[in-house]
């Protein structure tokens, strides 16, 4: 009871329970990844085999399906819980709302985001992406996927109980992901144009941070708004 | 002696779409109340228990915990209330001393993994804790969702139709855990189909 306001055993709680389940439902935490594979390994397939196409629209293809990989595993982030009810017994946990919403974004962030960023330069070399490039591309992935995971937390909440809430969780959540990949693909681009990267990963890291402060507060309002 | 009301709610309504569900609902319960509320399906209990445990607002009307208005989602109310919907909040990936240590835990309860297990014991499905809860009947389920009850200090219980798949064993004792909370001078407010009787010394009923 004396922690029951605490910020991170809530946080741990929902991290560990939500990993729990991913890692014990493997078939789900294989299906984004598959898709994320399927989706970078087709792309060169309708590309005529030039190195240098393929390097220049490389960073852009794999930024976009880590995208797509993120959104597709987003549904599932607060349904399960809010249709077998659990959602209720943490919406009146005592625990603060916005640490458990954390948590739930944090294990979205390692079970769909991390592998994006672990398996990207494996990629990047069927695209023929040179070695720096590729560290520009995994550390702009590794600043950039925690905001889908954050800014989409916002949008699974929301669309909560809708019809057709997948759907509409992909129109309202990708808009909100374009700075993102702007500022991800973008600071590649700089590279390749003989500029720093660093502005790009500044503005990333800034938006990380921002996204840290007030997307848990934004989800649990739209967790009890879901739930009323 | 009057008892000191700690759970009261004031003219209280509440709508579904345009339809106006019930109104003028108010009750006044002290340490140690039981409110059992009855009604036909459909006719809100599930809204008045979700309005009651601050999940809900209502469309009309004043909650107070302790002498303190509560909205919903208010602290002060999810310090001390323990909702228990009508469906068992169970993850099938989970076993179900997992599961209840888990709920256990999400309620902000000091819970030990024996004290799970005894839990379970208590519901009479020790021997199936270690198994994953989708191979549990709902009956089993239930019970495993109503061992939370074994392991809450909290002060409110909100139990939503806590009687369903319970067989004549798991009714009996759910009663006698409705009847010892009530005697730690707890609240409890259930919504109920079957008889369900409560050895507490206050004992109101709605039917909506």
């Amino acid at each position: 009871m004396s922690d029951a306001r605490a910020v991170l055993p809530a946080f741990v709680w929902a991290l560990g329970r939500d990993l729990r389940l991913a890692v014990r439902s493997r078939g789900e935490l294989g299906t984004e990844i598959a898709f994320y594979a399927l989706v970078v390994t087709l792309f060169p397939l309708t590309l005529p085999p030039d190195p240098a196409l393929l390097d220049t629209l490389g960073p852009g293809v794999l930024w976009v399906a880590a995208l797509l990989s993120s959104l597709l595993a987003l549904p599932r982030l607060f349904a399960g819980d809010f249709a077998d009810g659990t959602l209720a017994a943490i919406a009146l946990s005592p625990r603060p709302l916005a640490a458990l919403v954390s948590g739930k974004m944090a294990a979205h962030w390692l079970t769909t985001g991390l592998p994006v960023v672990v398996l990207a330069p494996l990629f990047a070399l069927a695209y023929h992406v040179s070695a720096t490039d590729i560290a520009v591309l995994v550390a702009g992935l590794a600043l950039g996927t925690p905001i889908l995971s954050m800014l989409g937390a916002i949008g699974a909440a929301l669309t909560l109980g809708a019809r057709g809430g997948g759907s509409l969780l992909a129109l309202l959540v990708l808009p909100l992901y374009v700075p993102v990949l702007i500022f991800g693909a973008g600071a590649v681009g700089a590279v390749h144009a003989g500029l720093s990267p660093s502005p790009h990963f500044s503005l990333l890291g800034a938006g990380l941070l921002l996204a840290a402060l007030g997307t848990p507060f934004a989800t649990a309002a739209a967790v009890r708004i879901a739930l009323d | 002696m009057p008892i000191a009301a700690v759970f009261q709610a004031h003219d209280l309504a509440a709508r579904r779409g345009t339809t106006l569900l019930w109104q003028h609902l108010a009750f006044s319960l002290g340490e140690g109340a039981a409110l059992v509320v009855r009604g036909a399906n459909g006719s809100g209990k599930t809204t008045l228990l979700r309005i009651l445990a601050g999940l809900t607002r209502a469309e009309h009307g004043t909650l107070e915990w302790r002498g303190r208005r509560v909205h919903a989602f208010a602290q002060v109310l999810r310090d001390d209330v323990l909702f228990i919907g009508h469906a068992p909040a169970l993850k099938d990936e989970m076993t179900a001393r997992e599961n209840l240590a888990s709920l256990a835990t999400l309620a902000a309860e000091d819970v030990q993994p024996m004290d799970a297990a005894a839990a379970l014991a208590e519901v009479g499905i020790a021997a199936h804790g270690a198994l994953p809860a989708r191979v549990l009947s709902q009956g089993q389920r239930r019970r495993v969702h109503l061992a939370l009850l074994a392991l809450s200090t909290r002060a409110l219980w909100i139990l939503d139709e806590p009687a369903t798949a319970l067989d004549a064993q798991g009714l009996a004792w759910l009663e006698a855990t409705l009847a010892g909370h009530c005697a730690r001078g707890g609240i409890a407010v259930l919504s109920t189909h079957v008889p369900v009787m409560i050895d507490a010394a206050d004992v109101a009923e709605i039917t909506l």
